[in-house]
């Protein structure tokens, strides 16, 4: 079979431990969303990476476009004092 | 050779023929993400019939290892049901054979979970957990099959009406199985039929799918009379054995 016919794009997202966030792992190629949930299983998580799934159409994702990129983002690069380094962060709290 | 080694076979052979069967897709899939689950289900499989073999070559104890029982039996020996056997012609013929081993097996293993034998109940409770994924996917499969195209429809239609009549005989205990029944080793397989019917009526009812008419039934793969695709499939299987017999892996 060639590269067509392979249903729509999937992106696919995994926890790996409660509580934590869901990080983009990759994409798969399903017909439906059963189908997309279960190639993601079997594609992203045999080596035990996570303990939960999810999926996304990837024609669902709302992008930023590349050409407008710096008016998204550039405004941000001299503006340091958002930054809240002058804290100290208790020891208690491991991410941040 | 006692009933219960016999039974073990039956049990690790479904496994290791259908696993083959399925391994022979391997990088011949329709697409990458199908071809990566469907050799999943094969690695289960494989890693199911392993434990068995192990264990039924330690109980028959004639210093045989669990690969020897794999590897170098003939065909006569091997006791797997004959729909396992059975060629892959296209994918919804892999499928529908795929999903009628899935019914069985979880009802199979559910039943076999409540076996006396510590062994088999253990084996059970482990392969449950890949059983129930393996029939969700080719439930599915069914399903899509059947509300997809008018060839898709035909070819899932087509295929369980090639395939229905090697249902009947993994419903029909074997000499082994009815001597183990009373110890309440073996399960019965009745229970497992009435279940599997129900189940194989709801999925058809959803794919649109019909039972064929015609319920002449072959049986003979649990007594060792294999269909004429077995021995093409041993000669694969055993090919490294009978060409280098002292090799190990």
């Amino acid at each position: 079979m060639g590269t067509e016919n392979q249903g729509a794009v999937w992106e696919v997202f995994i926890q790996s431990k409660p509580g934590q966030p869901y990080k983009h792992a990759g994409s798969i190629h399903a017909y439906d969303k059963e189908m997309a949930i279960e190639n993601a299983r079997d594609v992203y998580t045999r080596r035990n990476e996570g303990i939960s799934l999810w999926v996304v159409p990837a024609d669902q994702i709302v992008a930023v476009s590349s050409s407008e990129s710096s008016s998204f983002f550039e405004p941000a690069d001299d503006k340091v004092y958002r930054h809240p380094t002058f804290y100290d962060l208790p020891d208690g709290v491991k991410q941040m | 050779m006692e009933a219960k080694v016999k039974y073990y076979l039956e049990i690790a052979d479904n496994a290791f023929i259908l696993s083959h069967r399925l391994s022979e897709c391997s990088s011949n899939g329709p697409f990458l993400e199908e071809d990566l689950a469907g050799t999943n289900v094969a690695l289960d499989l494989i890693g199911l019939a392993e434990s068995v073999y192990n264990e039924a070559a330690k109980i028959n104890g004639k210093g045989q290892s669990g690969d020897d029982l794999a590897y170098r039996r003939d065909e006569i020996d091997y006791r797997n049901c004959l729909l396992t056997e059975q060629p892959n012609t296209d994918f919804a013929f892999i499928m529908t054979r795929q999903f009628f081993m899935d019914v069985y097996n979880y009802y199979f293993f559910t039943e076999i979970s409540k076996s006396s034998d510590e062994f088999l109940k253990a084996m059970a409770s482990k392969s449950l957990k890949e059983v129930t994924y393996h029939l969700r996917r080719s439930s599915e499969w069914m399903i899509r099959f059947g509300g997809g195209t008018e060839i898709s429809k035909d070819k899932a239609q087509k295929a369980v009406n090639t395939l229905w009549k090697y249902t009947g005989e993994l419903f029909t205990p074997s000499p082994c199985d009815n001597e183990l029944r009373e110890s309440r080793i073996s399960v019965d397989l009745n229970t497992v039929k009435e279940l599997w019917d129900q189940k194989i009526s709801e999925i058809f009812y959803l794919a649109h799918l019909t039972k064929p008419e015609n319920n002449y039934q072959m049986i003979g793969g649990k007594s060792g009379v294999h269909s004429e695709h077995m021995g093409y499939m041993l000669a694969e299987i055993q090919f490294l054995t009978n060409k280098y017999s002292d090799a190990k892996w």
